[in-house]
C-alpha cells in the first residue's frame, strides 16, 4: 500500500509498504476514505519531537471501511462493511481511566509506557502516527491502517453523511470543542482563542454555543482571522498590536478574558526578545517548546479565570508566569483530547445541521501530494487551513 | 569508604561551596561540578550481588482473577519478557527457564512454599538451579470498587561457587523487569491483551532504529542471537 513516511526532520516520503495485518485479537483493519494533515504533524515535521524514527507512518486524522475484524471483536461492536471514524487517541475501554471517561489517559494502549514514564512522570494513551514514546503506531495517512482495540474507539457513521462533514471527528473538532468545555465557561464571559487554525476554528464556535458573550481570537494570518470572524469572533492581529495582553485589557473594560483558550502549543510567533531567546533555545533542545502563547493566555487572563490548553506541548518550557498564575487564582485545564466522550455527541449536532466542519478545508488533494503539501501548511501558503488526502485518488496506484 | 570517595565527597564538597559563593556564572559552573563529584562521593559501592526488588501496581479486575492467572505458573511467560517458558511438574513444583546473558538459557526449578488462596502465594528455587530467585506475589482488593493492589517481590541471590555473571544480570535491571512485567500484567488482565507494535508496516527503517532496538530494555534477545542478528532483524520489526 502507499503510505507517508517520516524520513528525517522536513522529510516526508510517500513509499510503498506491506499492508497491516491483524496483530492482536481486538485489532481491525481499516481501508482508508479520507485522512488529513494535523496541525500537530507539524510539530514531527519540524523535527521538534523526541523519538520519531525513520520510517514511521504519518497521520492521526482518518476514516474509511473495516476490511477485517480480529478474533475478539463482537459482530455487534463492529463487523466488516462498518463505515468509520478512527479517533486519535487508542484506549483499551476497561482501566482505571477508560472507565472514568479519561480516554487519553489509557492506561494500556501504549506498547513504548516505559519511554513515556521517564520523561512524563506516567504514560498517557497510544496515539496512531505520532512518536515512539506515544507508542510508535503505524498512522492513518495511508491506503490502510491497523486500528488496536477497534471495538473501543472507532465510530460508525450513518449513511449518506458525506467524509468531508465527519472525518473532522477524528480529532480537531472534538479537540477544539474540548478546549473549549474546559475553559468552563459561563454565560456572560469573554474568551480569548490564541491561535485561529483548524481547532482554534472548532473551539471558538463551540465557545459561542456553550454561552460565551464574545469570543476575541489571535492570529496573524488575515485569511485565518476571517474564518474565525464568519464563525462570530472579533479579532486582533498580533503583528499590528504593540501589546497582546494591553490590547485585550482594553477590549474588556480592564478585567481581562475571563476565559484563555490557548490553541497554539509549541511553536508560537512573535516578535521581541523573548521569542528569539526561545527560538534558539528550542534550536539547541535546551528548551523543548515555545511556550509563548501560553505565557500570554497566562498573564492576560481575569484574576480567578480559567486558561484551557488544548495546544500540543512536548516536554520542558521555561519562564512559564508561576507568579501570575499562583496570586491570580487561576485554574489551568488540558490534555489530549478525550475522544469518545464527544465524537458521538458531536456527530448528532452535524446531523442536526447545528455545524458543518467542512467549512475548515482549504485543500482536497492526492495522497501523493503529501510532502509538498506538509510544507504549504507549514509555511501558511496558498492561504491553507485543513489539508484532507485522498488514498486512492488515480485508481491508487503510486504517482511515477 | 575508600580513600578516593572521601576524597571526592569533601574536594567535591569544598568546591560547590566555593562555586555557590562566588555568584558569577563561572561559580555556578564550578558548584555544578563540585556538587557532582561530592555526590559521585556518596555513592555506595554495593559489591555483594542479592538484590531485593518489589512493586505494586493496582489493576482494575478482583483479586481472584489475578490469584488465577499467577497460581497457574505457566501463564508467566506472557507477563515476564525474561522467560522463555514454565512447567508445572506437580501441586508445588515448577520448572522454569529464562533467557540470562548473551540469549544464554538458565534453568531453575522452584517450588511453593506458602499460599492462600486469592491472597498470596510465595515460592523459592530448589538446590542445583543455575540461578537462586525467591518470589511472593500478594493480591489485597483497593477501596472503593478500584480493583486489586498486586504486589510482587523478586529476591536474587548468588549461588556459592556459582556463576557470578547470570546473578549480575538478573539483579542489574531488576526493578525496571518487575515494573514492566507487572504492566503487562495490568494490560492482559484489563484490557486482554498486551498493546504491541511488533510486526506492523512502516516504511525503510535506518541504522539508528536498529541501534535503538538492540539498546531496548523491553527485548531481550534471542536464545543463539548475535548482535549482528538481533541487529538486522529488529531494525525491521517494528
Amino acid at each position: 500500500m502507499k503510505a507517508v513516511c517520516y524520513m528525517g526532520a522536513e522529510k516526508m516520503s510517500v513509499e510503498t509498504v506491506p499492508d497491516p495485518t491483524i496483530l492482536n485479537p481486538r485489532d481491525a483493519i481499516v481501508k482508508i476514505t479520507s485522512t488529513c494533515i494535523c496541525g500537530s504533524d507539524l510539530h514531527l515535521y519540524d523535527g521538534l519531537i523526541p523519538t520519531m524514527e525513520q520510517g514511521d507512518i504519518m497521520g492521526h486524522e482518518f476514516m474509511g471501511e473495516v476490511v477485517e475484524v480480529g478474533a475478539g471483536i463482537k459482530p455487534d461492536k463492529l463487523k466488516v462493511g462498518d463505515r468509520v471514524v478512527v479517533p486519535f487517541t487508542i484506549a483499551c475501554g476497561n482501566c482505571f481511566f477508560c472507565k472514568r471517561q479519561l480516554w487519553s489517559c489509557c492506561n494500556n494502549s501504549n506498547p513504548n509506557y516505559w519511554i513515556a514514564e521517564e520523561m512524563m512522570g506516567f504514560s498517557p494513551s497510544g496515539l496512531f502516527g505520532y512518536t515512539h514514546m506515544m507508542g510508535g503506531y503505524a498512522g492513518g495517512q495511508a491506503q490502510y491502517a491497523r486500528v488496536p482495540f477497534a471495538d473501543v474507539g472507532p465510530l460508525k457513521v450513518p449513511e449518506g453523511m458525506p467524509d468531508d462533514k465527519v472525518i473532522f471527528l477524528s480529532d480537531i473538532h472534538p479537540t477544539g470543542y474540548m478546549g473549549a468545555e474546559n475553559a468552563d465557561i459561563e454565560p456572560g464571559d469573554t474568551v480569548a482563542v490564541w491561535g485561529c487554525g483548524p481547532v482554534a476554528q472548532f473551539a471558538i464556535r463551540a465557545a459561542l454555543s456553550l454561552g460565551a458573550e464574545r469570543v476575541i481570537a489571535i492570529d496573524r494570518f488575515d485569511y485565518r482571522l476571517r474564518m474565525a470572524e464568519a464563525g462570530g469572533a472579533e479579532t486582533i492581529n498580533y503583528e499590528q498590536v504593540d501589546d497582546v495582553v494591553q490590547t485585550l485589557k482594553d477590549m474588556t473594560g480592564n478585567i481581562g478574558p475571563d476565559r484563555c483558550i490557548e490553541a497554539v502549543g509549541m511553536e508560537a510567533h512573535d516578535h521581541g526578545i523573548l521569542y528569539m531567546m526561545d527560538r534558539v533555545k528550542q534550536m539547541a533542545k535546551i528548551e523543548n517548546d515555545r511556550p509563548i502563547a501560553l505565557r500570554q493566555a497566562i498573564q492576560a487572563c481575569r484574576k480567578g479565570g480559567t486558561v484551557s490548553v488544548p495546544g500540543v506541548y512536548s516536554g520542558f518550557d521555561d519562564k512559564i508566569p508561576m507568579g501570575a498564575f499562583m496570586n491570580k487564582a487561576l485554574t489551568m485545564k488540558t490534555g489530549q483530547t478525550h475522544m469518545m466522550r464527544y465524537m458521538q455527541p458531536l456527530l448528532e449536532k452535524i446531523q442536526n445541521g447545528d455545524i458543518d466542519p467542512s467549512f475548515v478545508i482549504s485543500h482536497r488533494v492526492p495522497i501523493d501530494q503529501a510532502p509538498q503539501m506538509y510544507k504549504t501548511f507549514r509555511d501558511k501558503q496558498d492561504n491553507c487551513t485543513k489539508v484532507v488526502l485522498d488514498p486512492w485518488a488515480n485508481g491508487g496506484a503510486l504517482a511515477a | 569508604m575508600s580513600t578516593q570517595r572521601w576524597g571526592a565527597l569533601i574536594g567535591g564538597g569544598a568546591l560547590a561551596i566555593y562555586g555557590i559563593s562566588r555568584r558569577s556564572p563561572l561559580g555556578i559552573a564550578l558548584a555544578a561540578g563540585g556538587g557532582t563529584l561530592a555526590l559521585l562521593g556518596t555513592r555506595r559501592n554495593n559489591t555483594s550481588l542479592d538484590t531485593s526488588t518489589s512493586t505494586t501496581l493496582l489493576i482494575n479486575c478482583t483479586p481472584y482473577d489475578a490469584y488465577k492467572f499467577w497460581r497457574d505458573f505457566e501463564n508467566l511467560p506472557r507477563i515476564m519478557n525474561r522467560l522463555q517458558n514454565v512447567s508445572v511438574l506437580d501441586e508445588r513444583r515448577s520448572r522454569w527457564v529464562a533467557l540470562g546473558p548473551m540469549g544464554r538459557e538458565i534453568h531453575w526449578e522452584a517450588e511453593i512454599t506458602e499460599e492462600r488462596e486469592n491472597e498470596m502465594i510465595a515460592w523459592r528455587s530448589l538446590p542445583g538451579s543455575d540461578l537462586q530467585v525467591d518470589g511472593r506475589v500478594e493480591f489485597r482488593e483497593a477501596p472503593a470498587g478500584r480493583g486489586t493492589l498486586v504486589s510482587a517481590q523478586l529476591q536474587y541471590r548468588s549461588i556459592p561457587g556459582g556463576s557470578t555473571a547470570i546473578a549480575k544480570f538478573f539483579s542489574k535491571a531488576a526493578n525496571f523487569a518487575i515494573r514492566q512485567d507487572l504492566r503487562r500484567l495490568e494490560a492482559l488482565l484489563e484490557a486482554g491483551e498486551i498493546p504491541t507494535i511488533e510486526g506492523q508496516s512502516h516504511g525503510p527503517r535506518d541504522i539508528v532504529t536498529g541501534v535503538l532496538r538492540l539498546a531496548d530494555p523491553t527485548r531481550p534477545r534471542a536464545p543463539r542471537e548475535t548482535i549482528k542478528d538481533a541487529f538486522t532483524t529488529r531494525r525491521s520489526i517494528a
